[in-house]
């Protein structure tokens, strides 16, 4: 293999362009659009004056050097953590001290849902998870991840990377078509398989009630079918291990398929909620109480069981629901 | 004392992450102060002063921005010194793309917000080019996925730099965020380093004041668009 700066040496604009797309958006960046591309970058900068130059404050060896950080930074897929089988939760202290006494370990396709009080330290908890904690931040708790401590460099390399976020709060705000927008997004994972636009897609619809298309605006998709989208986007293209949910409840989407759809892709899933269905859905569910995880529940199979007679209610609501959107009248339920 | 400069554009978060990560610091018994580089006016003050952060706050007024800071940062430096900070921030708002307050060896930090269009971070320039961490606020209102093209097109000007979420309104993601604070740089004065990027160039007859508009009055450097017939 040739090292990028050998390449960028021997290889014409246009015959790196090839290997490398993303190589076009470079030239962009540093608004040279109109080089000429059967020269390499080098002989090309030759013909740019030096006035450009000057007036953006760029030398001709910076752009080489740079043009080849930029081909090493998209080669690598850095933005990956692979390799987490498991966290563990070991327990620090609540907001009065007490001891948390747990060590709870969450392996890869499980689903754990947290639960209490609003303002009881939900997001606390999951701040822990996000920065990997080293009994170093006020909860005094540490995760572990595949069991073992995590160095300081680790943590650094791992930031932003391992934990993937949806919340009742989050909007599409980009200006495009649900097709151009996972194309988009397909890009800029570096995606070689074009399949999974259209598995998104797919899937996103079976999750929302009501169907959508390719050509929709992102920004016209109502709310369950916006949950539906990122739901979907994240089991399929999202390549953090960890899945937090934050209240889905009401968005009006296939909820327990949604969640066992991040488990089945391999996830890491922890639902933040007070939905029966979806606390009952998950494995085991996290007490938390005046700062601290109170204690860890594993669902009984009583409680499994109720999940039947849950789900009826549930289906019984959406049906009432759907009656009033298509200006039925409600007769009396059971 | 450490020295970090914070810049970004207009209302990206910068205070709101600042104002966190000094939460994280005072709980480690460090002594951090601000200094503000604002334009025309600022509400900044009073918010760092209710978080009891020693605060300064200066107007570069119709002096460009860039060439502000470069002129104060050595006696904003002295005045942190005197006030025996064990850090000194310096916040200031990105006004023009072209502006960057970053300088070599001195942790650089450029904040900048998802809201502000996916396509922003390619257009922003030298100040988050050069930035040894981006620091990306607002997450928590647009999608996982729209904060990761974020996230690829700030790669795509910036490739070295770490990239940080944070939440500026619950200070998620401040914590790494501090320990990178607490691992810049000690100096003792900025004499003699040097700025990462050339300031703007601006010496025209509209630097010192002229208000008409014609040829007859500009004097001086002045830069002419070329339009197609
Ligand atoms: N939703 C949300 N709002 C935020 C976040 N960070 C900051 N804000 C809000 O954005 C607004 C601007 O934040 P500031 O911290 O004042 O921004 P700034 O960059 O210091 O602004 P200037 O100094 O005036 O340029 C405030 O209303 C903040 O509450 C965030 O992560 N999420
Ligand atoms: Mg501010």
């Amino acid at each position: 293999m040739k090292t990028k700066k050998e390449l960028i040496r021997t290889e014409t604009i246009d015959e790196i362009i090839e290997n490398y797309p993303i190589a076009k958006d470079f030239f962009m960046n540093i608004n040279l659009t109109d080089l000429p591309k059967n020269k390499t970058l080098e002989e090309a900068l030759m013909t740019v004056s030096d006035v450009y130059f000057e007036e953006f404050g760029m030398e001709r060896h910076w752009i080489l050097y740079q043009f080849a950080l930029f081909l090493d930074t998209f080669d690598q897929s850095s933005e990956t953590v692979s390799g987490i089988d498991s966290i563990t939760i070991c327990g620090g202290h609540d907001k009065s001290g007490n001891p948390e006494n747990i060590d709870l370990v969450i392996s890869k396709g499980e689903i754990i849902s947290i639960v209490g009080p609003t303002g009881s330290g939900k997001s606390r908890l999951l701040g822990d998870i996000e920065c990997v904690a080293q009994n170093d931040t006020p909860t005094g708790r540490t995760i572990l991840i595949n069991g073992e401590i995590v160095s300081d460099d680790e943590r650094f390399e791992t930031e932003g990377k391992l934990v993937a976020q949806l919340s009742q709060n989050m909007n599409f705000v980009m200006d495009l078509s649900v097709k151009e927008f996972l194309e988009m997004h397909a890009r800029s994972r570096f995606t070689k398989d074009p399949s999974v636009i259209t598995t998104c897609f797919e899937c996103a619809n079976d999750l929302a009630g009501e169907k959508f298309s390719f050509h929709t605006k992102l920004t016209q998709l109502s709310g369950g079918q916006s949950r539906a989208l990122m739901i979907a986007d994240t089991a399929f293209m999202s390549t953090s291990p960890i899945v937090l949910i934050d209240e889905i409840e009401n968005a009006g989407i296939d909820r327990k398929r949604a969640i066992k759809l991040l488990a089945r892709n391999e996830k890491i899933t922890l639902i933040s909620t007070h939905d029966p269905l979806l606390a009952l859905s998950a494995d085991k569910r996290i007490v938390i109480k005046n700062g601290g995880i109170h204690k860890v529940i594993t669902t009984t199979d009583i409680e499994k069981e109720s999940l039947y007679s849950v789900e009826k209610l549930d289906q019984t609501l959406l049906t009432l629901r759907n009656q009033l959107r298509n200006g039925q009248l409600i007769y009396p339920i059971g | 004392m450490k020295l970090i400069t914070v810049a970004g554009p207009p209302s990206s978060g910068k205070t709101s992450v600042i104002i966190n990560v000094i939460e994280h610091l005072k709980l480690r018994g460090l002594n951090a102060g601000v200094v503000k580089f604002d334009c025309l006016t600022s509400f900044d003050q009073e918010r760092y002063s209710e978080n009891h952060i020693p605060v300064e706050v200066g107007f570069s007024g119709k002096v460009c921005p860039d060439h502000f800071f470069i002129s104060n940062i050595e006696e904003a430096l002295m005045w942190g010194r005197g006030s025996e900070f064990d850090l000194l921030i310096s916040e200031s708002a990105g006004l023009c793309n072209r502006c960057s307050p970053h300088i070599k060896d001195i942790l650089s930090i450029c904040v900048i917000d998802n809201l502000s269009g996916v396509n922003t971070p390619r257009k922003i320039g030298p100040m988050l080019k050069f930035a040894d961490i981006v620091v990306v606020t607002k997450g928590d209102i647009v999608s996982q996925a729209e904060r990761e093209v974020f996230k690829f097109n700030i790669r795509q000007v910036n490739g070295k730099a770490r990239i940080i979420s944070v939440n500026g309104i619950t200070g998620q993601g401040t914590f790494m965020l501090s320990k990178h604070f607490e691992n810049a740089l000690d100096i003792d004065t900025l004499n003699d380093m040097r700025l990462r990027f050339t300031t703007p160039a601006s010496i025209c007859s509209y630097c010192t004041g002229e208000t008409r508009i014609g040829p007859a009055y500009q004097m001086g450097m002045m830069k002419k668009m070329e339009f197609k017939k």
